[in-house]
């Protein structure tokens, strides 16, 4: 009896796992970006080094004094990394080809679908319909996990902060001056224009058309238009992107896509299963436990008798 | 001079180039013009127009196909190798200060064929450092315009520079 209950319940849940299989079809909808969503192409032939976007940065964003003025071109010498003293840094790069060498400003990508926010279990990143990716810094609890997800290694941690350490990175702006149309400090300072802020898809249009008008000028590539599902923030280089550091091996696929189908199981596994599985145990010992009950009651009326 | 007095009564613009009429048109070049007239971060200066008309070859070097002369840019001699001078000719006529105002994104016009105009500042930075590049003119940045007080208090230089802190090695700085 106990042996066909056993397999039985492996039939039923069988089934039940294979009624889950078209939960997770629908989890694995790709998001291609909110359709307004603006975004920063950046055409690392007009950049000349001259690291005001930085400034901009530090004066708007508020953040502590740097180690050394802005025009101080000795930083060049090392490759910086973003931190919580500053969102966003420009790295010089070595020219291969006797040319000038090639600059490149790091910030936060502002991912159409950001690994950070994927992996973030109290939710405290957004990703605004004008394609900023926002965090909010109450709800962190400072687990870091975002800096292991990140592909581009932006999201910087405040070690410096004894009490309430949590996760600083780029915003875009976005309460200072992107919620109300005005573009990144860093791009309205920038005066080479190698800034160019606009609706993400006209940026796309207009990279392609810069590279086909003056197709000796660039690699045919432009780098954030689908790498890792897009980014918000597109680049147009001279020489091939792994040469600006730019990591080429990143895929076309967002990191959600290599979670989103055990992702998608959880609510069912958490949610459905348990009403299912109990129903089914309900109806395996319905006729067990009536069983016991009426051996119990004849051996009760055997004893009184 | 009075010319240059004139030019400087009409600055508003965030960084001036005033209107420079073809020849043509019978009315004189300006030898100067002041730029940066509403900077913050750098103080005006006189750019001078006198001297870098002598030293290029072409006014199309700097004004497009503006004033008539003939373009030498691949891309541009497709349609405008039998174009005449333009109204227009000054660099803020077309390039506007703002170029990323919610205005300005909005009011693009998806079929026309310049939807890649430069804003004043970069039109001007562009134009005037890849040709200093060439020609092995000054392309530091105080090489054209001193910078203010508040902007050595922007880039945390000068008097402004950090304190106590070791640069790590080198002299950097334009």
């Amino acid at each position: 009896m106990k042996r066909r209950d056993f397999l039985k319940g492996c039939l039923i849940g069988g089934a039940a796992a294979s009624i889950g299989m078209p939960a997770k079809s629908w989890a694995v909808g790709s998001f291609e970006g909110y359709p307004d969503a603006m975004g920063v192409l950046v055409d690392t032939t007009r950049c000349i080094g001259c690291r005001s976007c930085e400034a901009a940065c530090n004066k708007e964003q508020k953040l502590p004094e740097p180690n050394v003025p802005f025009d101080d071109t000795s930083v060049f010498e090392e490759k910086r990394r973003t931190s919580e003293k500053a969102y966003t840094v420009v790295n010089r790069y070595e020219a291969t080809d006797g040319q000038k060498p090639p600059f490149r400003k790091m910030q936060c990508n502002h991912c159409n679908e950001p690994a950070c926010l994927t992996s973030c279990f109290v939710n405290a990143y957004t990703k605004t319909k004008e394609g900023a990716v926002i965090y909010n810094s109450k709800v962190c609890v400072g687990c870091r996990t975002c800096m292991v997800a990140c592909p581009f290694n932006i999201p910087a941690y405040s070690y410096s902060s004894a009490f309430g350490p949590v996760i600083k990175k780029c915003v875009l702006c976005y309460e200072t001056r992107l919620k109300f149309g005005k573009p990144p400090a860093c791009v309205e300072i920038c005066p080479q224009e190698a800034l160019t802020f606009g609706l993400r898809k006209d940026l796309i249009k207009l990279g392609h058309e810069r590279i086909r008008e003056t197709p000796e000028r660039y690699v045919d590539h432009i780098y954030g238009e689908k790498e890792l599902g897009g980014t918000s923030w597109l680049y147009l280089s001279r020489v091939p992107s792994e040469q600006i550091g730019l990591d080429e091996t990143v895929g076309n696929e967002p990191i959600i896509s290599n979670v989103k189908e055990f992702l998608g199981m959880v609510p069912m596994v958490l949610t459905i299963w348990p009403a299912l599985f109990t129903g089914i145990h309900l109806l395996a010992t319905r006729n067990k436990d009536h069983g016991d009950d009426h051996h119990n009651h004849s051996g009760q009326e055997d004893g009184k008798k | 001079m009075q010319a240059n007095g004139f030019w400087l009564t009409g600055a508003t613009a965030f960084l001036l180039l005033t209107t420079v009429p073809g020849i043509s048109h019978g009315i004189t070049v300006p030898d100067s013009v002041t730029l940066n007239s509403q900077s913050k971060l750098y103080k005006p200066f006189d750019f001078n127009h006198a001297k870098h008309i002598q030293l290029t070859k072409e006014c199309s070097d700097c004004h497009h196909h503006t004033t008539g002369t003939l373009v030498q840019d691949p891309n541009c001699i497709r349609c405008h190798r039998n174009s005449s001078e333009t109204k227009t000719v000054s660099c803020k006529g077309c390039h506007l200060p703002d170029p990323f105002s919610a205005a300005a994104i909005k009011g693009k016009d998806p079929k026309s064929y310049h939807n890649d105009i430069p804003g004043l500042k970069a039109a001007m930075h562009i134009s005037c450092i890849n040709c200093h590049e060439r020609m092995t003119g000054p392309t530091g940045c105080q090489d054209c315009h001193q910078r203010s007080p508040e902007g050595d208090a922007f880039y945390n230089s000068g008097e402004f520079a950090p304190k106590g802190k070791a640069a790590k090695g080198g002299h950097g700085g334009h």
